[in-house]
């Protein structure tokens, strides 16, 4: 069965509660020659739609599943193989394919696994995958919460023991911030790196959450092993103080839509879930009083208050070209770290574009 | 956190949260504790559905059990509530409001209009509403565009334990009258509620389910109705819209006209009665501002123009299926 010249191509699994995607359509033929990265189908979720980016170069050479329907997590959608592979054994490959059982980490009902740590300043939810000797922390930005890696953390937990966590006002975190500082935000990390154990860790930051990491790379050094900075806040002045006023004051999907619309370079990824998941969270009590008095702090009268750096330590910078909140441009500041600026991605490069970012993230990691 | 809970524990987590929050909101209704009287069992009740259970055990004379009189404690939570408390005064059946109109449409209704914007009256009238519970002809009626008709009220009515809890907050912390209408079917409903308190907006539609053939508006235990009959529809090919109003005073029209300008049709589900209802309400509305964009006619799903039967085979016929709310978008995709 294991027959290594064939490489099946499944429904993926993005985020931590998915366990199933509509396959919206091919992106290639059959027969096509396909290369590693190369986006051949785009699948839509509950929570964002996206494109399937091949993982193996190959022929494709059966496509089985059809536009327009629902199919569970890893159930064969297609079949890459090199031209040696005879048409029989392809079909012999499908008709006994059996969709594996997604595994659900020892949770009934397949509920998303977070857990919750109680830290000085509250509650924080987070989420932890793999169990590689690397540690890798990932932040997320202002208004976003862990499944912003939804694309991402299972992909570096393949050989790093990776966290996700919600910031304090966030998610499903406490929402009270008693202090909306980068220095209190950043020492919330450490106290949550001190909670699980961790001496060292390589922090993975999304736009605030950059800043956030490169604070803590100036106040514990000893405490950070790498920093890679996703559209990250810190490098610049510029921010787009329409979409900050914007988030916080849209109270409705009519108004939020549009706002959440400029953080992708292609706007049909906004999908209605996600708009709605992100009015839930805005709805809860002293959310609203969190993301002002946040804004107020970090990016008085729509600039970026700090400028920071990463202390020496070793640095890659990402950006998505058509970021229309931080510019690209601000990558330029980054001068002595690995800066790569990602075509097709917006602010959220990491969920448009996350097969290089996850690829680049690697091999800093590693390296 | 979100879990899943029933509407029932949903609605009695607002109170709670509410309650703790805010020492101004008090809640009052028949046997919303032990009934009157009663000795020993005083958390006992909890109202007729358990809404209120254990509210008593923690907030103790904040929960008021009165006399059978609506028109007594609905006129006294009026009262309360323009003299500063939050009162949430349970009315059990909506089909008892008759005897407190004039409280609520003379007094309550009109305060803030008649003093020059001085004066507020934050009370929240929380009913059941609807058919399908055996409870016959003077139990069971769905008469929310009565309320709607009137200004200075608001009328809300959640299809689902999320919005249960929200619009319940919302509707306490809002400083005019809410009559707040609970289906009877949908107590038992569970779905994903955070654990935090949150609130939902006023006039903000929730679009159930998205589509681009055709628009079905509704509200309350008829989107549940309607999302089965656009369910079935799908397997036709026929991709329906299905929008869930969630208040029904204000009104999110808005939603509802973006909608129709994509879809070109529209079935308005109601199941009140069908003359001046909230399905001709919302036609109406539709017909004049977005004529242009209808492809066909629109239709209305709604009750007869009946009392609600007490027999379980003629009642069950009286509410609306999702097989004719199926045929009315059948009959506007003809076109």
């Amino acid at each position: 069965m294991a027959d290594k010249r064939i490489v099946p191509v499944v429904m993926p699994k993005w985020g931590l509660s998915m366990k199933e995607g509509k396959l919206t359509g091919w992106l290639v033929e059959d027969g096509k020659r396909i290369n590693v990265g190369e986006t051949i189908l785009e699948v839509e979720t509950d929570k964002i739609a996206g494109a399937l980016e091949s993982t193996d170069a190959g022929t494709l050479r059966k496509r089985v599943g059809e536009p327009g329907t629902v199919y569970p997590v890893k159930a064969l959608l297609g079949v890459i193989a090199d031209d040696s592979v005879t048409d029989k054994e392809i079909d012999d490959y499908v008709s006994s394919y059996v969709t594996p059982a997604v595994e659900e980490g020892g949770e009934g009902e397949g509920g998303p696994k977070y857990d919750f740590v109680d830290l000085p300043d509250g509650r924080i939810r987070y989420a932890k995958r793999g169990s590689g000797a690397e540690t890798v922390i990932l932040i997320h930005g202002f208004g976003g919460d862990l499944d912003n890696w939804l694309f991402n953390i299972e992909a570096l937990a393949e050989n790093a023991t990776v966290y996700a966590l919600d910031l304090p006002g966030h998610g499903q975190s406490v929402k009270a911030i008693n202090d909306p500082s980068l220095a209190v935000l950043a020492m919330t990390i450490v106290s949550f790196m001190n909670a699980m154990g961790i001496k060292s860790a390589h922090l993975v930051g999304h736009s605030l959450g950059g800043a956030i990491a490169m604070e803590i790379a100036r106040e514990a050094k000893d405490r950070v092993k790498s920093l890679t900075l996703i559209s990250s806040a810190g490098l610049g002045s510029d921010i787009n103080s329409e979409y900050i006023d914007g988030f916080i004051n849209a109270s409705s999907r009519r108004d939020l839509k549009p706002v959440v619309e400029q953080l992708f370079a292609n706007p049909s990824l906004v999908t209605r879930q996600l708009v709605d998941d992100l009015l839930k969270y805005k709805r809860l009590d002293g959310v609203d009083a969190a993301l002002r008095a946040l804004a107020a702090n970090v990016f008085p009268s729509g600039r970026q208050r700090a400028r920071l750096d990463w202390n020496g330590l070793p640095a890659l910078v990402i950006w998505g070209r058509e970021d229309r909140i931080i510019p690209a441009s601000h990558a330029a500041a980054a001068t002595g770290a690995q800066a790569e600026i990602i075509d097709g991605a917006g602010h959220m490069v990491q969920m448009e574009q996350a097969g290089k970012v996850n690829a680049l993230i690697k091999a800093h990691i590693s390296g | 956190m979100a879990r899943k809970i029933s509407m029932r524990q949903a609605l009695n987590e607002a109170l709670d949260q509410e309650m703790s929050r805010d020492p101004a909101v008090i809640v009052m209704g028949e046997d919303i504790v032990g009934g009157m009287g009663g000795e020993g069992e005083k958390d006992a009740w909890g109202g007729v559905l358990g809404v209120t259970k254990g509210l008593y055990a923690k907030y103790g004379e904040r929960l008021l059990d009165t006399p059978l009189s609506e028109s007594a404690y609905i006129g006294a939570a009026i009262g309360a509530a323009a003299c500063g408390m939050r009162p949430v005064a349970e009315l059990m059946f909506i089909d008892f409001m008759g005897v407190c109109f004039d409280e609520i449409f003379n007094q309550a209704a009109k305060f803030k209009y008649m003093f020059g914007g001085k004066a507020e009256t934050p009370v929240v009238i929380r009913c059941m509403v609807g058919a399908g519970f055996r409870a016959a002809a003077q139990h069971s009626q769905m008469l929310t565009p009565l309320f709607t008709h009137i200004p200075g009220l608001k009328v809300v009515c959640p299809s689902n334990a999320y919005d249960a809890k929200g619009l319940l907050i919302q509707s306490i912390r809002d400083n005019d009258p809410v009559i707040f209408c609970e289906h009877k079917n949908l107590y038992g409903l569970e779905t994903d509620v955070p654990q935090e308190s949150y609130t939902i907006p006023f006039a903000e539609a929730n679009v159930a389910r998205d589509g681009k053939d055709a628009t079905i508006v509704t509200y309350g235990m008829m989107v549940h109705r309607a999302i089965e009959a656009a369910t079935d529809l799908a397997k036709n090919g026929i991709d329906c819209e299905v929008i869930d109003l969630r208040t029904l005073s204000p009104i999110d029209m808005d939603t509802v006209l973006e909608s129709v300008e994509n879809t070109g049709r529209l079935v308005c589900v109601d199941e009140a009665h069908p003359r001046c209802s909230i399905a001709s309400d919302v036609s109406a509305k539709v017909a004049q501002e977005a004529f242009g964009s209808l492809k066909a006619g629109i239709q209305m799903v709604t009750a007869p123009h009946t009392p609600v039967p007490f027999s379980p085979a003629l009642e069950d016929l009286y509410i609306p299926t999702a097989a004719q709310i199926a045929a009315a978008v059948r009959r506007t995709v003809a076109h």
